[in-house]
């Protein structure tokens, strides 16, 4: 019994990083289409800021919140960056910033590399998040109980922001129709580039998060891009709730295949099952409106 | 990957200096020509062979990975030319061109489980990557075991580079052996160490022995979660004789105090030794001659005393189980009876008959 | 933009004729008689390598540049091509140094003495062969019909080709009867003949120029032909062909396999040639480089992707023996310059577009300017 829960509590776990990771791409993929492939470079940013601010601030609780404020500035401003310079171009031709933004990363890996070395770094994770709680039996490290928290506070705090700020009001306007957004008064441009700050930022967050569980390397963002892009397909472009839901569902079946078989077997499979999904459901889980997929 | 790489590349160009100031071999300079691997098995393959043939090197040495040294292998062997390669292996494997500085299973492996042994374990748990050193490793445990009572509780293996060990770490701790036997390969083991500190498991109550984590990576995994932990290797940075101080001491003096020596750069900085002592028992610097003379070549090493063994061409060394202390450094705990001499096909062991068929070819 | 491309690409066609007959005997006695004697075997070897690549090239060139499916998947193909050719090599050299119902060596230093079934149809040459002309088209069209035929494209099935090459990396892996990490490598023999000695390894790099210069003669067919204006047409306006009364899913999945195909004879040829495949050949990394010099050369035009690939192989190579470290910055800088700044890749630098403005060629090939964002 304990196994399954301490399985299931896995696979939560692991849903949850996953949802970080994804997170600010279904703003930026899910709801501008912007395929930006240095998105696993903005969550190295995150994790190298950690690293940064803990060379600098040593009591490590106090640096782990300041990490992650100074981590979600770093990302967005990576982000906006990215876009002032090139992305900006490039809206019209979304497969071309797929591979401009690869091209971006490559470099971003590579200064890290030489910046701080190709080894992993250690980031220490503060006294009060080490150990763990015992819950029916399975212990659940307080790290992983830690990332779960952030990354709920995160989703619920982007769909407020979204619903209730202006400028989430303004995201969403020019999201569902800029003509008529832009018709209305709304800069799209500043909202493209507010959009792009906030999705990066989060990026930035997810890094520091992650500190806490691996190792801060050079090549650490790309180990988690491919699954959080299909994270964002697979739940679907413009909904938030997609992405939560199929991040979830990815690490639930990912944990639950890897305890039975492998776990180069539970990429496999988690492929496998996504692809078949978007048989039944090419729009992924939830979509704004019918159309054909980008 | 990368780093240990070229931290290799530091102790070779460190001991090509020492020979040049001290008048070459054979009265000629060494001279070095690098070439970047990329960590990728074709891409070795290219590079040995642009060295070979453009560059005409006398020797090559270098690779890290398994698979880079069987990809650079068929390229030594079709020209004819010297490869010594530094890094711990899976055994198996003896060609005429290539010398391994580094130990083979029965150097390492093998001496980590006696000393398991010694120690009371009767259950172990096997977590390596998903490669083929991890993978052999484990079959010569899980013969071992079968052939000396221990029971292995279970057996998993990550995709290289694999971050996410709450599923492993979940079923090692269910499954509750006296011992974890580690082969986990570079930043996976971050994450492996700080999940296992996580869920509350210490060195004292389930001990974890590794084969990959030498004194570059304790820093990335941060002291704190390993504290206590075992390692098997040939060399440690804190071994206490004069050869090693001197080599510590240039090491440093050379590329920063705040740098630490490991088994794979002892064994590389050596291999140039044990090279250049062959080249003068053949007094030539032809591939054939180096290889004729090679057999029973004796350097003293950091670690101690080596001699080649001209049958297999590995070396014959003295075994190490080391502990991780507060000070981030290993310090040895264990000293096999002496060198070991090198099997790499496991013939002297009757419990390991069924893992391989000696291949003649090599 | 997309009214005048198709009237292009015709009018270029007729003129273009003898020019291109003349182009492929330039290239026949460059690659047959020039490269040759200049080259050292080494050199020549790598070479050899690169016109692999190019093949990859020539059909990434025509599924990416001509009919705008971003395919960050080629490894895969490139690797079954590549797997197959090298299970056949193995047995091969098994059966001739080890003698019949010999398992390949590194089986055996594994501990496996019974071979696997499913590698047992690969003793035979010609099926093997088959095997590698058929498989990787027949895995791209299952492929390519259930992504179409749902409509899936644009960074959607960029992001599946993707996962899929990452996953494909991932299992072969794990496997340990394909040699695992390691991959297959150590081959003796091609098709009887000693893989080590410096003239059969000379017929390899004309088994390899030919080949280009054969799968850069039958795209030429395709894009001139009514198929190739209906690729480009698919590529710009997929909504439009669909109500002439043609189905984009099946015109996409033809170039999509002929690609397939191209990348799986490449993987078979790069095997013998550099005497290795292993996972790390065909991952993300790898499948998307194949793109880079096909955006250099021009990624719509005939010859750009072959020179591209080949320019950016050879710069990698030598420009890395230099220095090692900054070939990432290098490559990184490519992809957002080339892509970011040049889409239609040299082939539009000024001087190469007033060079062929000249020569009669309208010199504006079309850039894909595909409008599916998601919004």
């Amino acid at each position: 019994m304990d196994v399954v829960i301490g399985q299931l509590f896995t696979g939560m776990s692991t849903g949850s990083i996953l949802l970080l990771a994804a997170l600010g791409l279904a703003l930026t993929f899910g709801q501008m289409g912007v395929i930006n492939m240095a998105h696993g470079e903005f969550i190295m940013a995150g994790c190298y800021t950690a690293y940064v601010v803990q060379q600098v601030v040593s009591a490590t609780g106090a640096s782990l919140l300041i990490s992650l404020a100074v981590g979600f500035v770093v990302g967005g401003a990576m982000g906006v960056i990215l876009e002032a310079t090139l992305l900006r171009r490039l809206y019209h031709r979304p497969l071309d910033t797929l591979l401009v933004t690869f091209g971006v990363g490559l470099i971003l890996q590579q200064l890290a590399r030489d910046i701080f070395g190709a080894p992993a770094v250690n980031v220490v994770a503060p006294g009060w998040l080490s150990g763990g709680v015992e819950i029916f039996g399975a212990v659940v490290p307080k790290t992983r109980i830690f990332i779960l928290l952030l990354a709920a506070a995160c989703v619920a705090g982007l769909a407020a922001a979204l619903k209730y700020l202006p400028a989430g009001r303004r995201i969403r306007a020019v999201v569902q129709n800029r003509d008529l957004a832009e018709s209305s008064g709304i800069s799209s441009r500043q909202t493209d580039r507010m959009t792009f700050f906030v999705g990066s930022g989060l990026a930035g967050v997810a890094g520091v998060a992650l500190t806490l569980i691996g190792s801060t390397s050079p090549t650490i963002g790309q180990s988690y891009l491919v699954d959080a892009f299909l994270v964002v397909v697979a739940g679907g472009l413009g909904q938030l709730r997609g992405a939560v839901i199929a991040a979830f569902a990815l690490g639930v079946l990912q944990s639950a295949v890897e305890y039975s078989t492998t776990a180069s077997m539970a990429k496999v499979v988690a492929f496998v099952v996504i692809v078949g999904f978007l048989q039944l459901r090419p729009q992924g889980l939830f979509s704004v409106r019918a159309r054909s997929l980008a | 990957m990368a780093i240990s790489e070229t931290t290799v590349r530091d102790a070779i160009k460190l001991a090509v200096d020492e020979i040049n100031a001290d008048g070459g071999v054979l009265g000629k300079e060494i001279e070095i020509v690098a070439e970047d691997g990329a960590s990728e098995p074709a891409v070795f393959a290219e590079k040995a062979e642009k060295l070979i043939r453009d560059d005409c090197v006398a020797a090559v040495f270098g690779g890290w990975t398994s698979a880079s040294r069987k990809a650079m292998l068929p390229v030594f062997e079709n020209h004819d030319a010297l490869l010594y390669y530094p890094v711990q292996y899976e055994g198996l494997e003896a060609s005429p061109n290539i010398f391994y500085s580094g130990a083979t299973t029965n150097q390492q492996i093998i001496p980590a489980l006696d000393y398991l042994a010694e120690e009371g374990v009767e259950s172990l748990y096997l977590v390596g990557s998903d490669y083929v050193f991890p993978r052999t490793a484990n079959a010569i445990i899980t013969a071992y075991a079968d052939a000396h009572g221990i029971e292995i509780k279970g057996e998993d293996y990550v995709p290289l580079g694999s971050t996410d060990f709450s599923t492993i770490v979940n079923k090692v701790r269910t499954e509750d052996a006296d011992a974890v036997f580690n082969t986990l390969n570079g930043d996976s083991n971050v994450a492996f160490f700080r999940e296992y500190t996580n869920v509350g498991l210490t060195a004292d109550d389930m001990p974890v022995m590794s084969v990959s984590i030498a004194e570059e990576e304790v820093g990335g995994i941060g002291v704190e979660n390993i504290e206590g932990q075992l390692t098997a290797w040939n060399y440690y940075q804190t071994l206490d004789s004069d050869q090693n101080t001197t080599f510590v001491g240039a090491f440093k003096d050379e590329y920063g105090d705040e740098r630490v020596t490991s088994d794979a750069m002892e064994a590389a900085y050596t291999s140039v030794y044990v090279w250049k002592e062959s080249v003068e028992a053949a007094e030539s610097f032809d591939v054939a001659d180096v290889q004729e003379a090679a057999g029973g070549v004796a350097v003293d090493a950091p670690e101690g005393t080596v001699t080649v063994d001209g049958e297999n061409n590995h070396l014959v060394k003295t075994a190490r189980i080391g502990e991780i202390r507060d000070d981030g450094l290993i310090h040895t705990v264990w000293e096999s009876d002496g060198a070991i001499e090198p099997d790499p096909f496991l013939q002297t062991y009757s419990w390991a008959d069924g893992l391989s068929v000696d291949d003649a070819e090599g | 933009m997309s009214g005048d491309t198709t009237s292009d690409v015709r009018r270029a066609a007729p003129g273009g004729r003898w020019r291109t007959m003349g182009g492929f005997a330039v290239a026949a006695v460059l690659l047959f008689a020039v490269a040759p004697t200049v080259l050292s075997d080494f050199r020549l070897g790598l070479l050899a390598k690169f016109l692999c690549f190019a093949i990859v090239a020539v059909g990434i060139g025509l599924a990416w540049g001509r009919g705008g499916m971003l395919t960050l998947g080629q490894g895969v193909f490139f690797g079954l091509g590549a797997y197959m050719m090298a299970m056949h090599l193995k047995l091969a050299d098994a059966e001739l140094y080890g003698g019949p119902g010999s398992v390949p060596d590194f089986m055996e230093i594994a501990g496996v003495r019974e071979l696997p079934g499913w590698w047992a149809p690969f003793a035979s040459p010609v099926f093997t062969i088959a095997a590698i002309l058929l498989l990787p088209a027949a895995v791209a069209v299952v492929l390519g019909l259930a992504v179409f035929r749902r409509r899936v494209k644009g960074a959607y099935f960029a992001i599946l080709s993707q996962a899929l090459a990452a996953a494909l990396a991932i299992y072969l892996v794990s496997r340990q009867e394909l040699g695992g990490s390691n991959g297959l490598n150590r081959f003796r023999t091609f098709f009887g003949f000693t893989l080590n000695d410096p003239v059969n390894r000379t017929m390899l790099f004309f088994i390899a120029s030919g080949t280009l210069l054969a799968v850069v003669a039958i795209v030429r067919q395709l894009m001139y032909s009514r198929y190739g204006e209906l690729l480009v047409a698919v590529r710009d306006q997929e909504e439009r062909v669909r109500f002439l009364g043609y189905d984009p899913a099946t015109v996409k999945v033809v170039a999509y396999a002929v690609a397939a195909a191209f990348a799986g004879i490449a993987g078979a040829l790069f095997v013998p040639i550099v005497g290795i495949i292993s996972p790390a050949d065909i991952g993300i990394l790898p499948s998307i480089s194949f793109l880079i010099g096909v955006a250099i050369g021009g990624r719509a035009t005939l010859l750009g992707p072959v020179l591209g690939a080949i320019g950016v192989a050879w710069a990698e190579s030598s420009f890395s023996e230099q220095f090692p470290s900054a070939w990432t910055y290098a490559l990184g800088a490519m992809f957002v310059l080339i892509i970011g700044f040049l889409p239609r890749g040299l082939a539009s630098v000024t001087a190469v577009r007033a060079l062929r403005r000249r020569s009669g060629d309208g010199g504006r090939q079309s850039v894909p300017e595909q409008r599916e964002v998601a919004v």
